[in-house]
């Protein structure tokens, strides 16, 4: 019997020969990241005695949720975070790079088949070169940093197979979005993801992250693509190692295989207060939109720059709506610069921050204030999430954001759409 | 640790997420300034709630984050445990971490009200409702799991394998 990426992955990392789903295993992981929640495994650590790592070679610190600091008490957890990483020879600090996800891919850290944990649920979002992202807590991070391995039940995988073409104006974000409200935020509860069929093989990995990224508001362990040529032409330039395909066996056995054509899709957001809430953009109605956020490990790479750029080109962000961005690292920050698309945002009267987590978990550079709207292109829109309890969020695709910073309230992005980026 | 758990039922429902648990703002304060954030959405439920109270809940509990302050909050109010129709299952895990119980049982949120006298067996995941006399079958740990939870956590786990490669 064949195998899915995630038994494959899990049966390489445990040294089994074959695994499938409902298995236990102890499996050796091949990437370790951690935000500022390091501060807290590095400080439990030291409590057992543990003075080394398992590989610090392997271990990975970015910090992005409190970048740049927004109080003293952030500005010490980050001094601290610097020590400890010094103290445990972690040569991979990265104190002002960007968000982690985005970070982690760009710099060639994440391989087609890896086992990679992080401190942060969006950790899926390597699943986007054919990696098995998964998020996980404190504990078990302090467990893993000190051993290098931890215990998985293989999961059964779920595949979803989209045909059909995307039409203009429509995002990869628009798919995930439309994933969770058609199929509910469970349908990959305990499950791994694959994504395939000709709509995801021609996807850029910057939009496969945001559906691997998307994939724990379905409930995923891990969302994967399989690694393919578009795969390798991305990592070619930031690896010497040998770029294979990686892929699940043609007999693999799966929970669930839903085949969708995404062709008539339309602009897809989540309402309030459930990523799972989703309705067509053109069926809201009148809603008014106080803050417009392109930003987050979901969004806000360099190809959501130029959907940006041309919608806002030539025209201003509404006098009642303020539109922040917060690129997903300060490499997309410097591309987005040289390709002129931040020049256009803030002709257009957008404000821009540096790379950050900020507004998207409601921490800083962008809370929401009681009884105001927030159209955002990041991940979850929970009560309270990006600021106020009393405020609303919901979710959109960077064209469907910043539509609605030039309308001023949630529209269809196709009616701004002028042709192809 | 003692295997079967009877406490007071507190009752919530579908896609209580893990911001509810432990909102952003709170994640670096102290356990007295942040106690009265946990679960706002049920105004009475911090104030409330007593040692060994249990928690009956519907899908996908503490969905979203990765946050252990979610499972540590509730640890930390001294619940008993957390029964609920399916979970988050970062949440989930960092429960087993941290050796705070939580079952999976299907068809527990239409057998419970508010204030009924529930009893779990972590052993054997039976659920018994006292008040009403039903019984259900949650979903038991498996053996790992289990022992994780019995040596009182994964940091537990971790300083018994240390120890043993220090001897």
């Amino acid at each position: 019997m064949g195998m899915t990426m995630a038994e494959k992955v899990l049966a390489r990392t445990s040294a089994s020969a074959a695994v499938a789903a409902g298995d236990f295993v102890t499996a050796k992981v091949d990437r370790v990241m951690c935000h500022e929640a390091f501060v807290l495994c590095a400080m439990k650590l030291m409590g057992l005695g543990v003075d080394r790592l398992f590989d610090s070679e392997r271990v990975i610190v970015i910090l992005d949720h409190y970048f740049p600091a927004p109080t003293e008490q952030m500005a010490r957890a980050h001094s601290l975070a610097r020590d400890f990483a010094e103290r445990f020879g972690i040569r991979h600090f990265l104190g002002h790079a960007g968000i982690c996800h985005q970070v982690l891919t760009e710099r060639g850290h994440i391989l087609p088949g890896q086992l990679v944990l992080g401190t942060d649920s969006h950790s899926t979002t390597s699943g986007a070169l054919g990696a098995a992202g998964a998020g996980i807590g404190i504990t078990e991070m302090a467990y893993v940093l000190a051993t290098g391995e931890l215990w998985f039940q293989v999961p059964p995988t779920i595949r979803f197979v989209l045909e059909g073409r995307l039409g203009p104006g429509l995002m990869s974000k628009d798919v995930a979005l439309m994933l969770a409200g058609t199929h509910g935020t469970e349908v990959a509860q305990y499950r791994s993801i694959e994504f395939a069929g000709g709509v995801a093989d021609h996807l850029s990995v910057a939009s496969r992250m945001t559906m691997a990224n998307m994939g724990i508001e379905l409930g995923a362990k891990f969302a994967m693509f399989a690694a393919d040529e578009v795969t390798r032409r991305y990592l070619s330039p930031l690896t010497d190692g040998d770029l294979e395909p990686f892929g699940p066996d043609a007999d693999a056995r799966y929970e669930a295989v839903h085949t969708l054509d995404v062709s008539a899709l339309e602009p897809q957001i989540a309402c309030p207060h459930n990523p799972g809430n989703v309705k067509p953009a053109s069926a809201l109605g009148d809603v008014r939109v106080q803050q417009a956020f392109l930003g987050s490990c979901t969004n806000a790479r360099l190809e959501d720059f130029a959907v940006a750029a041309q919608i806002l080109k030539g025209r201003s962000v509404h006098a009642g709506t303020r539109l922040l961005v917060t690129p997903a690292s300060q490499a997309v920050y410097l591309e987005a610069t040289k390709a002129g698309y931040t020049q256009t945002l803030l002709e257009a009267g957008a404000a821009i921050t540096a790379s950050g987590c900020g507004a998207c978990p409601g921490g800083h550079s962008g809370v929401v204030g009681p009884g105001e709207v927030c159209l955002s292109s990041t991940n979850r829109n929970f009560r309270g999430r990006m600021g106020s309890q009393d405020s609303e969020v919901y979710l959109g695709s960077p064209a469907s954001v910043v539509a609605a910073a030039v309308a001023g309230h949630i529209v269809d992005p196709r009616e701004f759409w002028t042709g192809n980026v | 640790m003692n295997t079967v758990i009877r406490g007071r039922v507190w009752k919530f429902g579908d896609n209580i997420d893990t911001d509810v648990m432990a909102p952003w703002n709170t994640l670096s304060q102290t356990w007295e300034e942040r106690r009265s954030t946990v679960l706002a959405t049920r105004p009475d439920f911090a104030a409330g709630a007593q040692p060994g109270d249990i928690v009956v809940a519907g899908r996908n509990w503490g969905c979203g984050s990765s946050r252990e302050h979610a499972a540590e909050n509730l640890k930390l109010l001294g619940l008993g445990a957390v029964v609920a129709e399916s979970f988050g299952r970062i949440y989930f895990r960092n429960c087993i971490a941290i050796a705070f119980p939580n079952m999976v049982c299907p068809g527990i949120q239409a057998a419970c009200e508010d204030g009924d006298q529930v009893e779990v067996d972590i052993d054997s995941g039976v659920v018994r409702n006292l008040t009403r006399g039903s019984q259900l079958q949650a979903t038991p740990y498996t053996a790992d799991m289990l022992a994780i939870v019995a040596a009182g956590g994964l940091l537990e786990v971790l300083k018994k394998r240390l120890a043993e490669a220090r001897a």
